[in-house]
């Protein structure tokens, strides 16, 4: 069995959210809003709504989509947000990049629903997030894997979900590992295709540690 | 000074069996770098009221995770209570006539608390806008100072809130339960909801035969649909509304509704209420008037366990946590759209909002032919309190806010 020279340090993650000083009470408003909030702002309501909602894996997706939804009442175009996949993207730029445009072609074909208002306001927050060491690490793929099935959501999320942000959006804290430490590039690149979208953060663990499995019986 | 001791302690381990050994051990991790810090919370009353309640639970948590925490009560005099009261309105949106001495009167009684409360700690966090002044006792630069305001400044008396704000945005940050409820202020401000217990009294698991007692005692039908608001009797609650919505339900559906709330004998206006909802309900026998005792929890949860959906159709609230403590028995729920409600109720996925009357019997109709999608809301409604709003997650925020600005100094 593999044993890295650099070991998997599992921390705990707990997140804060801040309230900042933008809120949106029409679509045209909701434009102006992504056009200027903080890249923090933008990842907490598509990437950090993921672990607050992981418990939901229907027709939730991000936060713009549901009050868009919820509150804006425009079916049509919280489809469109909500169908933007966000391992797509590989910059928060371009992320933000096309929810403007979505919202603004919106706007732009249908001004009258533009200046609506919602039902309630849309207010842009951003995640704070506070990491401690767990004291557990990963030399092996067993010990790896045990550290993944006792992580508590937010820690499996901090590694698998939020770590996407500093790592330019191309791959996770458990995927680099696998990979850069055990050498193990198939299964690392079957994790990073783990769908964060239509798994629970539950379900999620569970196809990595069968994903781990199978590798474990190879060996 | 006062420091309150606290009752009813819930050893941390016995929460493991709610959220998961998983999450206890990170609430460890996080209090880890905390251990041996002092930590002093403030507030303006040690019985009754949501901030007490939570304080009762949340501070033996601390403690047994070797924290420095102490709780204490600032003292007042009723000329101080009448003005915070005021302000309290006020800030809430009320009409307020200010009296000379007001702001007077506030000033000197959290001076004289300056001198009695010790204020020394490293973390000190002041409970809502009675206290607020007691930032003056801070030294420059020394210790973290953070305003938990637990309720809605989303439309406060531009006086009364001119005069606390020179205290507030002296603080290193500000919580609000809903970011509905915050200001433009010049410090940081963060969300922090308020949060239930799942092991107390009213919402820990009871036996199914207790709940048919309080059925039996209260003449509720176990057979036929039950829908349920437990609030007191107060016109911001819309009692007279519940009615009005379970009325067009009626027409559909051989339903009942309870109305439980504390008694009315002591408060005159929500006397008043309880008479026009007497009135409105017109000697319904399928509608339930319940005067509960001032302190019912089993009862309450009780009829929350039976209900087969629950109703919130507040006009203005604050946090709304009867929401909570229904989700997390996986009762379908319909709710206003006000205050902290929307927090708690994602619309379609952890409940449905309701901005009418009609609008409330409509979604009610439709959990009652949709009793699949009803369970469905309740399953994700008791994940969302899970994730959220027990006294656990309330603890890793509070750890998580102290590790962030002891990081930061």
């Amino acid at each position: 069995m593999n044993v890295a020279e650099t070991p998997f340090d599992f921390v705990t993650a707990s997140f804060l959210t801040r309230i900042g000083n933008q809120s949106a009470g029409t679509l045209a408003e909701l434009l102006t809003g992504l056009e200027h909030c903080s890249d923090a702002s933008i990842f907490h309501h598509t990437f950090q709504t993921l672990e607050l909602h992981h418990f939901l894996t229907e027709g939730f997706s991000n936060d713009f989509a549901q009050w868009t939804l919820a509150s804006a009442n425009r079916n049509d175009l919280a489809e469109q947000l909500a169908v933007l996949d966000i391992r797509d993207y590989t910059s928060i730029a371009a992320l933000r990049s096309d929810l403007c445009r979505v919202v603004g072609d919106f706007c732009g074909a249908y001004p009258q629903f533009a200046s609506q208002s919602g039902l309630e306001r849309f207010y842009f927050c951003e995640s704070v997030e506070v990491t401690v060491s767990l004291g557990r690490s990963a030399h092996t793929l067993d010990e790896f894997r045990e550290g993944v099935a006792h992580l508590s959501h937010a820690g499996f999320y901090h590694h698998f979900i939020s770590s996407r942000l500093r790592l330019q959006l191309q791959t996770n804290d458990f995927s680099r590992w696998l990979s850069g430490s055990l050498g193990l590039h198939t299964l690392a690149d079957s994790v990073n295709h783990i769908d964060v979208y239509t798994d629970t953060l539950d379900s999620a663990r569970a196809k990595m540690l069968r994903l781990i499995d199978r590798e474990r019986r190879k060996a | 000074m006062t420091e309150v001791l606290t009752a009813n302690r819930i050893p941390l381990e016995n929460y493991a069996e709610v959220v998961g050994a998983g999450e206890i051990e990170e609430l460890r991790a996080l209090a880890k770098p905390l251990r041996g810090r002092s930590i002093e919370m403030i507030n303006s009353t040690a019985v009754g009221g949501g901030v007490a309640e939570i304080l009762n639970r949340l501070v033996p948590l601390a403690e047994e995770l070797d924290l420095g925490i102490r709780w204490e009560v600032m003292q007042g005099a009723e000329e101080f209570f009448d003005v915070t009261k005021s302000f309290h309105n006020a800030l809430h949106g009320e009409p307020y006539h200010r009296k000379p001495k007001d702001f007077e009167i506030f000033l000197s009684y959290n001076e004289r608390n300056r001198a009695s409360l010790r204020l020394d700690a490293e973390f000190v966090v002041i409970h809502d806008p009675q206290p607020a002044a007691l930032v003056d006792a801070r030294q420059a630069g020394l210790h973290h100072w953070v305003w938990r305001c637990h309720i809605d400044l989303s439309h406060p008396h531009r006086a009364v809130w001119d005069f606390l704000e020179k205290f507030v945005s002296r603080y290193d940050a500000a919580m609000f339960s809903s970011p509905e409820f915050s200001r433009q202020l010049s410090i940081p401000q963060y969300l922090f909801y308020p949060a239930i217990d799942p092991l107390s009294e009213k919402n820990c698991p009871v036996d199914p035969e207790f709940v048919e007692q309080v059925l039996h005692r209260y003449h509720v039908d176990p057979q036929r649909p039950i829908l349920t608001q437990i609030s007191r009797f107060d016109r911001l609650k819309d009692p007279v509304g519940v009615i009005r919505a379970y009325r067009i339900v009626k027409r559909y559906f051989d339903c009942q509704l309870v109305l439980a709330g504390g008694s009315a004998s002591d408060d005159p206006e929500g006397a008043l209420v309880l008479q026009d909802v007497l009135r409105a309900a017109d000697e319904d026998p399928d509608i339930k008037i319940l005067e509960l005792p001032a302190w019912a929890p089993l009862e309450v949860n009780a009829l929350q366990r039976a209900s087969t959906i629950v109703v919130q159709k507040s006009l203005r609230e604050g946090f709304g946590l009867t929401v909570s403590e229904a989700l997390w028995k996986k009762k379908p729920v319909v709710a206003s759209a006000v205050g902290g409600i929307p927090t708690q109720i994602i619309h379609k996925h952890t409940g449905l909002l309701a901005h009418s009357v009609e609008g409330t019997a409509y979604h009610i109709r439709f959990l009652l032919s949709h009793p699949e999608i009803a369970a469905k809301l309740g399953e994700n409604g008791h994940e969302h309190v899970k994730e959220n709003f027990l006294i656990t997650q309330k603890l890793k925020r509070y750890l998580a806010l102290f590790l962030l600005l002891d990081r930061h100094q």
